[in-house]
């Protein structure tokens, strides 16, 4: 069973996000990071790059295969998670611990677009 | 979905599964590259019961065998097993395969899953020799047994010497009451067997080996097997082999037998190789961060001259490379190209395809 952290936003794309101090924490969640296995490469997007919900901004590669991130809300992206950059297993290790971007979101009724916790965990089923 | 006969077996183990050709299969239980190292390193057992057998017997079994193979099947002696290819009159790939000689009159051609319908069919095409071709897929499980310590495993289970079962042999061997086809051959790179029987039976050897072998073996998913064979740069059908890509691009002319009589596909390969292929099937390594897929278009400056066939990070050295065709003339170790990765140009350099030296017993 994926750990599904309380208090969290989803999308039924894997992504979460955390709201904190007005900036919004994205990364994928444990579910995600599952089924992808082995994480070998994290392609980080840019800062101050300005993104849009349902965009694509990221990219994380495991043994495998290619999976893209899509961003749940509109906004700039002001810090990029560069730890990632030399330990992409970080997000296997501990996927919530281990946003991929920091966002200066621009829209807060997008929020309402996303899941909850428990609605997530019925997706994850 | 088709199961095969250790899918319970692949379930209690923890075993992701997915569909591969149809197939139910396990692609990992642990991690592909944890499952990869321990067959560099001890040995893996791999269920391949996927894997389709075609049966050619008859008066004239090694007339039609010798027809649709690339390699010299009339150079064959009894219990060798060869490796080539079945090609299309215009050179584009059937499926490649191994070949097994038991007599003249008696073959056993071992194709892909994904080709197994499309490989009978053809053969059946072929057949105006006096033999009989049967899609024998049904009725044999099969398991590979690859890694440095696979002979050592093994032998616990069988009085037989394995070292009998020389590089690229089979033998029919007796293991507690049961009877299996052992041949020295696999696709990982490493010294190993595959072993084909009744689905019973294979079911057992399978429990046999994993317990007497205990912490020296381990099962393996599909996604290692891909990593490994990858690594050694053998060639995948779909990938680096295909309808459109013939051996001799694809770097297998060893397994091309130009210079005997006819066979399917002959001229247009003789006329490839006087001509010269106009493309050739490199190594990559990526010099920017990033990982190869198949399908990703290489670049020298703003033309495409190029497609990756397979990359990965290799399990084994950590680099990120890739197995790739790549136009003449930008084909020299060392060129500089480029790979489009999502809309991004990344650097790569043209080497050798040996990313890891194949460690054989021979």
């Amino acid at each position: 069973m994926s750990k599904i952290v309380k208090g969290l936003y989803y999308t039924n794309t894997h992504e979460w996000v955390k709201v904190e101090d007005g900036f919004a924490y994205i990364g994928i969640t444990d579910y995600a990071q599952e089924s992808l296995g082995e994480i070998v490469f994290v392609e980080l997007p840019e800062e101050e790059t300005t993104i849009e919900a349902g965009e694509e901004f990221s990219a994380i590669e495991s043994v495998k295969a290619a999976s893209d991130v899509i961003s749940p809300l509109t906004g700039t992206i002001v810090v990029v998670n560069d730890d990632l950059e030399d330990s992409p297993e970080l997000i296997n290790e501990d996927p919530y611990e281990n946003w991929i971007v920091k966002l200066d979101f621009e829209d807060e009724t997008e929020l309402n677009d996303l899941l909850s916790a428990e609605e997530y965990e019925d997706i994850c089923e | 979905m088709k199961q095969t006969a250790l899918y319970q077996k692949h379930i209690d183990l923890g075993a992701k599964m997915v569909d591969f050709a149809g197939w139910e299969m396990p692609i990992s239980y642990t991690s592909i590259t944890e499952e990869h190292g321990y067959v560099r390193e001890k040995c893996g057992l791999f269920d391949v019961s996927h894997m389709g057998e075609i049966c050619v017997r008859g008066k004239e079994a090694l007339h039609l065998v010798d027809y649709i193979f690339t390699n010299d099947v009339a150079a064959m002696d009894d219990h060798q097993v060869l490796y080539g290819m079945m090609c299309y009159p215009d050179g584009g790939v059937v499926d490649d395969l191994l070949v097994y000689r038991f007599a003249e009159d008696h073959f056993l051609l071992v194709v892909n899953a994904s080709n197994v319908d499309k490989d009978y069919a053809w053969v059946l095409e072929q057949n105006h020799f006096d033999c009989r071709v049967t899609n024998e897929s049904d009725n044999f499980s099969e398991v590979a047994l690859q890694g440095p310590l696979a002979q050592h495993v093994l032998q616990k289970l069988t009085q037989y010497d394995l070292n009998q079962i020389t590089f690229f042999t089979s033998q029919m061997i007796p293991i507690d009451g049961m009877t299996f086809l052992v041949s020295r051959t696999g696709y990982t790179g490493e010294d190993g067997f595959e072993i084909y029987g009744a689905h019973q039976d294979i079911e057992l050897i399978w429990e046999q080996l994993l317990v007497t072998g205990g912490n020296q073996i381990a099962p393996i998913g599909l996604g290692a097997r891909d990593t490994l064979r990858f690594e050694v740069a053998l060639p995948l059908y779909g990938n680096e082999l295909s309808p459109t890509i013939t051996p001799l691009e694809a770097g297998l002319s060893f397994a091309v037998k130009l210079d005997r009589q006819d066979f399917i596909g002959r001229d247009a390969l003789v006329q490839q190789q006087e001509q010269g292929t106009l493309r050739r099937l490199c190594g990559l390594t990526m010099m920017d961060k990033g990982i190869l897929r198949h399908g990703y278009e290489v670049y020298h400056e703003d033309t495409v001259v190029g497609v990756v066939t397979t990359g990965y990070k290799s399990p084994s050295t950590n680099e990120t490379v890739a197995l790739a065709l790549i136009d003449r003339p930008y084909d020299k170790r060392g060129t500089k190209l480029t790979v489009d990765i999502r809309g991004k140009r990344k650097s790569v350099v043209v080497r050798t395809k040996k990313f890891y030296n194949k460690n054989y017993k021979k």
